[in-house]
């Protein structure tokens, strides 16, 4: 049978091993796509012959927290559907309203995080927040396990670090002490690819504010400048943050922007979309003005 | 292509042979053309208009994004596996009853997504129900009726669960 459905990782790796050049699929709503349009080549000839299923792992579709380290851990094969389920949904806030806007229902029953970052569009919704939660990636193939900064995995326009035969196998992101929010703007409120979007996390014992772009670039961007400039006037205990203050970090966000122009919008209007999403993901993260 | 070794598919409770497959068929394609069931409509073939929609080991999913052999083992129900023939389902009957069918293409994917939404979401209000339908997409009704065809349902199970 061409379609191998491993149940346990070891399997999974066994078998990407065993078939190089095996086509791994997850939920397959970015996959089944290009296979529906001919745009992956498949089953003939030097195609991949071998398409290995990863969604009945186990391991892949759970997540743990450790409260030691504060962190949760995300099984790549976890869906958008259960990253919006309680408990999940209030310990990652940011990743579940972005999760809320990805596709439909049907999208979000079947698509999973670790199918984002495989793709690795610079839309991906799930993305920018791993990018502001400076994720670690945790990677698995027949040559052992390695670890990697989210960042590092992101190298280009669909394009990761991923070595051949490599799994995807969780996500490593930290439980922050503070508000964090998603936005995105498209033509509508479902189904609907972002034409720009933001992630702003902040956290008080690290009196930190971190902030991550989509769609503006190749791939999701850090700001750092306006991060830099966000920790010296937002105060984290009162949760406030002045007006002016407010819209130069808008401007610092906007400059660390690349967009190109597309068939989806234009480099300028997705330059002002940031600056706007920015502004407002501040503002609602320290809601007071100052005395 | 490479042809495939026979893989077998339960659909609406019965196991269904397939014979000569190709490796990349979508779970839509193997049902129409190869299984004759045809309430799942293919329309887009990219998960956007929703025609496509049946469940797989209870989930909502477009079959034309899940890759037939790939779902080996699990329960797929199509619209043909909801009622029998000629005893509509009340979601089925509440849609005909609505005016939530007009030219029917997006019909068998509402019905499967409106019954989806009512087993998980017994009461829901009319945000959540056009939140929850939005994987369909229907160009005659202009979803108000479908709206108001799902709280017809909702109503009805409410009111024949309360005790008299
Ligand atoms: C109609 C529609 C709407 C969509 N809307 C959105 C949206 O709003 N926002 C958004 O971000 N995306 C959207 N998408 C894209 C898609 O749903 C997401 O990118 C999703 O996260 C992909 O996950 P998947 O499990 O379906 O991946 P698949 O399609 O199964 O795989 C995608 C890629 O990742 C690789 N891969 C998957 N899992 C692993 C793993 N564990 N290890 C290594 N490689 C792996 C695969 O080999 C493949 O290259 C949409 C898609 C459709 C069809």
């Amino acid at each position: 049978m061409p379609v191998l459905t491993p149940v346990s990782l070891d399997d999974a790796v066994r078998l990407l091993d065993a078939h190089p050049g095996a086509l791994v699929l997850a939920g397959g709503t970015d996959l089944m796509v290009e296979i529906n349009e001919g745009h992956r080549p498949i089953g003939s000839g030097g195609d991949p012959t071998v398409v290995v299923a990863v969604d009945r792992i186990a391991e892949l579709r759970t997540w743990t927290v450790d409260r030691g380290a504060d962190t949760v851990t995300i099984g790549a094969g976890v869906t958008y559907r259960e990253l919006l389920d309680e408990p999940l949904a209030s310990l990652l806030p940011a990743l579940a309203e972005a999760s809320r806007t990805v596709g439909s229902p049907q999208i979000r029953n079947a698509g999973t995080l670790g199918g984002n970052l495989g793709t690795c569009s610079p839309a991906g919704d799930g993305l920018p927040v791993l990018s502001a939660l400076d994720a670690v990636v945790h990677l698995v193939s027949a040559a052992g396990r390695r670890d990697v900064d989210v960042h590092d995995l992101m190298v280009g326009v669909k394009r990761t670090s991923l070595a051949p035969g490599e799994l995807i196998e969780s996500i490593t992101v930290p439980l922050l002490d503070g508000w964090q929010g998603y936005s995105k703007v498209g033509v509508r409120n479902a189904m609907v690819i972002a034409t720009a979007s933001a992630c702003l996390v902040t956290d008080r014992s690290s009196r930190t504010v971190r902030i991550a772009l989509g769609s503006v670039a190749p791939t999701v961007v850090r700001c750092p400048d306006a991060e830099a400039f966000a920790a010296g006037v937002v105060d984290h205990d009162a949760r406030t943050v002045p007006d002016d203050a407010v819209a130069r970090f808008g401007e610092l966000v906007a400059a660390t922007s690349r967009p190109i122009d597309d068939h989806r919008s234009t480099a300028a209007y997705r330059r002002h979309a940031v600056e706007v999403m920015a502004r407002r993901l501040l503002r609602r993260a320290f809601p007071g003005r100052p005395a | 292509m490479t042809a495939m070794e026979v893989y077998t598919l339960r659909v609406n409770g019965d196991d269904r042979e397939v014979a000569d497959a190709w490796l990349g068929e979508s779970l839509l394609y193997v049902l129409r053309e190869r299984l004759g069931l045809l309430a799942a409509k293919g329309a887009c073939e990219q998960g956007e208009c929703g025609s496509c929609s049946v469940l797989v080991d209870q989930h909502l999913v477009c079959s034309c994004l899940v890759l037939a052999a790939s779902a080996v083992g699990r329960e797929i129900v199509t619209v043909e596996g909801l009622a029998p023939v000629g005893v509509p389902s009340d979601v089925q009957r509440a849609f005909v009853d609505a005016g939530a069918v007009q030219c029917g293409f997006c019909t068998p994917g509402l019905v499967m997504a409106a019954t989806d939404l009512l087993d998980r979401i017994p009461d829901p209000t009319d945000m959540q129900i056009r939140e929850e339908l939005a994987g369909n997409v229907c160009r005659c009704t202009g979803y108000g009726r479908l709206v108001a065809a799902v709280q017809q349902v909702a109503v009805a199970r409410r009111e024949a669960g309360e005790p008299a």
